[in-house]
């Protein structure tokens, strides 16, 4: 039950872009179309899911058991670089179709500073192992839902008259801003 | 006379917050104060110089193939010191700035200067430019924090500006309220600017 509770708290009622302004830049960045944003969301996804698990893992039996915490950030960021590394290796490998789709969004989510936040947050918020996956997932699919629901938007916006001065990321961040009033009404819905 | 140049670049023309647009995340979440704003502006600006710094220093022994990740490494390093620093000595700002601190290491704006201006530059410009590009982003924040704290709370620096007749705008310093005013000071900026508000680098 507690796990429920975690994946929609993360999805929806803390979503990253709304609520915690993570993620921004590729939430801006790539928003143009619906199938990329789509696609961008599931790798991000699949990032944050491994990430919430291994970063448990290097907190807890790493960095806690030498009593090095404050290499955490050098670590984790190694971590996530490494990680997303290897899972555009193994997509490769295993699904060339996938990785067509994917492909060349899988390294951008390095940079993606929803992936690190994830992982400082978990922490922060003393999850378990299973607990952190969940975190992960929830974010990840909060971020997709977060992103398609932009390039929806955007795709109809192309048709619109904007002022001169707000064309390009000044409207989107407008639209952006509308968009959290309504995902604030999901505040409230549950805590923990 | 180049080094003026590459001071100036990030105050106005390439300012990195209303011009190129990098390093956003920050800029929204923690401007619902001035102090917050500036505390995190001065924060990036150390982390910023220091890298920049250190990388145009050393940019001669870095391994082209593994670049980026020295980078990180470098820029995760500073941004452990500003850490510790805010929390040794400013312990209401730590935790108020939370986990948005240690996210200077992804803020686009310092890998971002690192690996397009500090890796092919001498120190003297590399400086340079970490200082302007630092304090753009600086004002930046501060002025965003202003116009988030006044009206959402009619107070300025934590110090009562308007009367009692002021009714808060809550919305101001909710999420929220961050898109909205980043994208009318945008607007404006790029009235002013008379440009079109197209983003030359998008991340």
């Amino acid at each position: 039950m507690k796990l429920i509770l975690i994946f929609i708290s993360a999805s929806l009622v803390n979503n990253f872009v709304f609520t915690y302004f993570l993620g921004i830049c590729p939430f801006v960045g790539m928003s143009k179309r619906v199938e990329t944003a789509i696609s961008m969301g599931m790798a991000t996804t699949f990032v944050m899911t491994l990430t919430g698990g291994i970063t448990w893992l290097i907190e807890t039996y790493i960095l806690d058991y030498f009593g090095v915490a404050y290499l955490r950030y050098v670590a984790y960021i190694i971590v996530i670089a490494s990680l997303v590394q290897f899972v555009e290796m193994y997509i490769r490998k295993t699904s060339p179709n996938l990785y067509q789709t994917l492909g060349i969004f899988l390294p951008l989510i390095t940079t993606n500073c929803a992936v690190l936040g994830l992982a400082l947050f978990a922490i922060l918020r003393d999850y378990n192992f299973i607990e952190s996956i969940a975190y992960g997932f929830g974010a990840g699919v909060g971020f997709t839902i977060a992103i398609t629901i932009m390039a929806g938007i955007r795709e109809e916006l192309r048709f619109s008259d904007v002022p001169k001065a707000m064309q390009g990321p000044a409207i989107t961040l407008m639209v952006a801003g509308l968009l959290a009033l309504a995902f604030m009404g999901f505040s409230g819905f549950l805590t923990i | 006379m180049e080094l003026k140049d590459d001071l100036k670049r990030g105050l106005w023309d390439q300012n990195p917050m209303f011009r190129l647009l990098i390093g956003l995340c920050p800029t929204l979440a923690v401007t619902n104060s001035v102090i917050n704003g500036l505390s995190m502006g001065l924060a990036t600006f150390f982390v910023l110089v220091s890298s920049s710094t250190i990388i145009s220093i050393i940019k001669k022994w870095i391994p082209a193939q593994v670049r980026l990740a020295s980078y990180v490494v470098i820029i995760a390093t500073f941004v452990t010191m500003a850490d510790m620093f805010l929390a040794g000595y400013f312990p209401v700002i730590s935790k108020a700035l939370g986990p948005y601190v240690p996210l200077i290491v992804v803020n686009c704006l310092v890998l971002g200067r690192a690996e397009t201006f500090a890796s092919k530059n001498p120190v003297p410009n590399a400086v340079a430019d970490a200082v302007g590009m630092g304090l753009g982003f600086t004002w930046g924040l501060v002025l965003l924090g202003a116009i988030r704290e006044i009206m959402g709370s009619g107070r300025l620096f934590s110090i009562q500006l308007l009367g009692n007749w002021f009714q808060p705008w809550l919305i101001m310093v909710l999420p929220a309220g961050a898109f909205f005013t980043l994208s009318i000071t945008l607007g404006v900026i790029n009235h002013i600017s008379g440009k079109k508000g197209e983003a030359k680098h998008q991340h």
